[in-house]
């Protein structure tokens, strides 16, 4: 038989795209915090909510509208973006000048609110999403589901090209020079209040797409977002606040780590992350890929 | 004067609790070159980042081409056109050389282009591919004023360009501002080096305790010797 440590080969294969597919959502999401960490110096602890906001958006787009999945993957971001905006505006822009704390208190306040409506609403047993891709293929070590190969695929090129846009482009320039001087960049006449709120917008709607990808892989729940933020935060610790590369690649290697101990140890599998997240605060305080202010 | 460009009066600032600047008056015309000279914390720096509108608070009167700019935000100025290189140079390290000349949006037609911009510093063109903060002092010190000259600013607010620049390199700032001022373009300089200051400027305003207590032309710079060394305490 295929099997290395005593391990069949399938097993671990399959365990490690499990790995790779909760890693495509973490570096989703952790990028999403980056970004808007980076800029507002906020963190964000609604990120959980505005993920199951995009789930949610697609379910109810497709039950009541019959709109279809791909329309949503379009559309739910840029509802629940905006919904972002209007929270940035209403409220984050009060708190710029206060301690991170408050913004700690104020975002977490504003996750427990939303998932309490919507398990007031919907209830937390969750509601099934179907799979717009069915079927899948068998790569003769191991049987790939059509859609999760799928999700693996779309959140990278989502990760990249968020890379892309705030490293090699003029608003990434923009962005990035903000993130260090903001009162120099409006000084040379950006709007930069402007530019923070798009932040926000672009962040949640970050966080939106990822939960329209998670819909037909996990139930859609009020506390979908919840249960995934808090690795999603530990991810955020290991990377390095503010580094985008930092987040993608952190994302995708913790998944990949947390596959391969549910293979070789399941009992671990569920800390691992805060052991590694331990181990590297240690050695590096400001993360893999942070920087030291 | 005969063209108006900027004209502050009875300016008062701000920061926090602490009131910096009390009544600053002064005026420039369009094309001059005009210095504001005194010693460390007389409300030089203060000044430029009121005409800039990054001060906590500030009160009075900065006209800029007839236009009240007081009660304005700084993006509002600067796409007014007037241009901010500041103290400490604010290079970017998260950009490199060339997005760093490329930030300031142009805000009106007449900047410089930037091969214009290369030619009058070739070693930010050599560098254009490194890190903003990996060049030396000098360098970034062209870098702060180059990316301000492509916005089509016409009023450049210089703050100590020359400080803690070797001599050599000090020669070729005063330089290159006096092209700028045969380019059009009008120039606020604050400096601490009146050697340098008293080589390139038209006028020098001189302040004290944040208020201008007296002006001096190029032209009298000779015999108002004593009194500016009064002033400045050198």
């Amino acid at each position: 038989m295929l099997d290395i440590f005593s391990i069949p080969l399938p097993a671990l294969f399959g365990q490690l795209l499990l790995g790779l597919i909760n890693g495509a959502f973490y570096a989703m999401l952790s990028l999403g915090l980056a970004v808007i960490f980076g800029m507002l110096n906020v963190i964000n602890f609604t990120h959980g909510a505005q993920y199951m906001l995009g789930a949610f958006a697609a379910w109810l787009m497709l039950t009541n509208l019959s709109i279809p999945f791909w329309a949503s993957l379009v559309l739910a971001p840029l509802i629940v973006g905006l919904f972002g905006v209007v929270i940035e505006r209403l409220f984050l822009k009060r708190i710029y000048h206060l301690d991170h704390l408050y913004g700690f208190l104020l975002t977490f306040g504003m996750a427990l609110v939303i998932e309490g409506l919507f398990q007031w609403r919907w209830g937390s047993s969750g509601a099934p999403y179907p799979a717009p891709i069915p079927g899948g293929y068998n790569l003769g070590f191991m049987y790939m589901p059509a859609y999760r190969g799928f999700v693996v695929l779309a959140a990278l090129v989502i990760c990249l090209a968020t890379w892309y846009g705030i490293e090699r482009t003029r608003l990434g320039a923009y962005l990035r020079a903000a993130t260090e001087n903001p009162t120099l960049v409006r000084a040379f006449g950006i709007n930069v209040p402007l530019l923070i709120t798009l932040t926000y917008g672009l962040g949640v709607g970050l966080a939106a797409l990822a939960g329209v990808l998670a819909a037909p892989i996990q139930q859609v729940s009020a506390l979908m977002g919840s249960n995934l933020v808090l690795v999603v935060f530990a991810v955020v610790v290991i990377g390095g606040m503010g580094s985008i590369m930092g987040s993608i690649i952190t994302g995708f290697g913790l998944g990949l780590i947390e596959g391969f101990t549910k293979v070789v140890y399941p009992p671990a599998s569920n800390t691992v992350i805060f052991v590694v997240m331990a181990l590297v605060l240690m050695v590096k305080p400001a993360g893999l890929f942070g920087q030291t202010k | 004067m005969h063209d108006l460009l900027l004209k502050v009066e009875n300016l008062e600032a701000w920061y926090g609790e602490s009131h910096v600047l009390h009544g600053v008056g002064f005026e420039i015309g369009r094309g001059e070159l005009v210095t504001l000279l005194g010693r460390n914390g007389a409300g030089k720096t203060t000044t430029l980042r009121s005409i800039m509108g990054i001060v906590g608070r500030r009160k009075g009167s900065i006209r800029f081409d007839n236009q009240e700019t007081v009660g304005r935000t700084s993006d509002f100025i600067a796409r007014l056109g007037i241009a901010y290189c500041p103290e400490e140079r604010g290079i970017f390290s998260s950009l490199n050389v060339e997005e760093n000349l490329l930030l300031p949006p142009v805000v009106k037609p007449g900047g410089m282009g930037i091969k214009e911009i290369y030619g009058l510093f070739p070693n930010l063109e050599e560098r254009r591919r490194s890190q903003g903060t990996k060049l030396s002092g000098g360098e970034q010190q062209m870098l702060a004023i180059g990316r301000i000259l492509r916005t089509g600013a016409n009023l450049l607010l210089l703050d100590e360009p020359t400080e803690g620049l070797a001599p050599v390199i000090v020669q070729r700032i005063g330089d290159i501002v006096r092209q700028l001022k045969q380019r059009g373009f009008t120039i606020l300089l604050v400096e601490q080096n009146f050697h340098f200051a008293a080589t390139i400027a038209d006028r020098h305003y001189v302040m004290e305790d944040g208020r201008v207590v007296d002006m001096i032309a190029a032209a009298d710079v000779a015999q108002s010797i004593d009194k500016l060394q009064t002033y400045l305490g050198v």
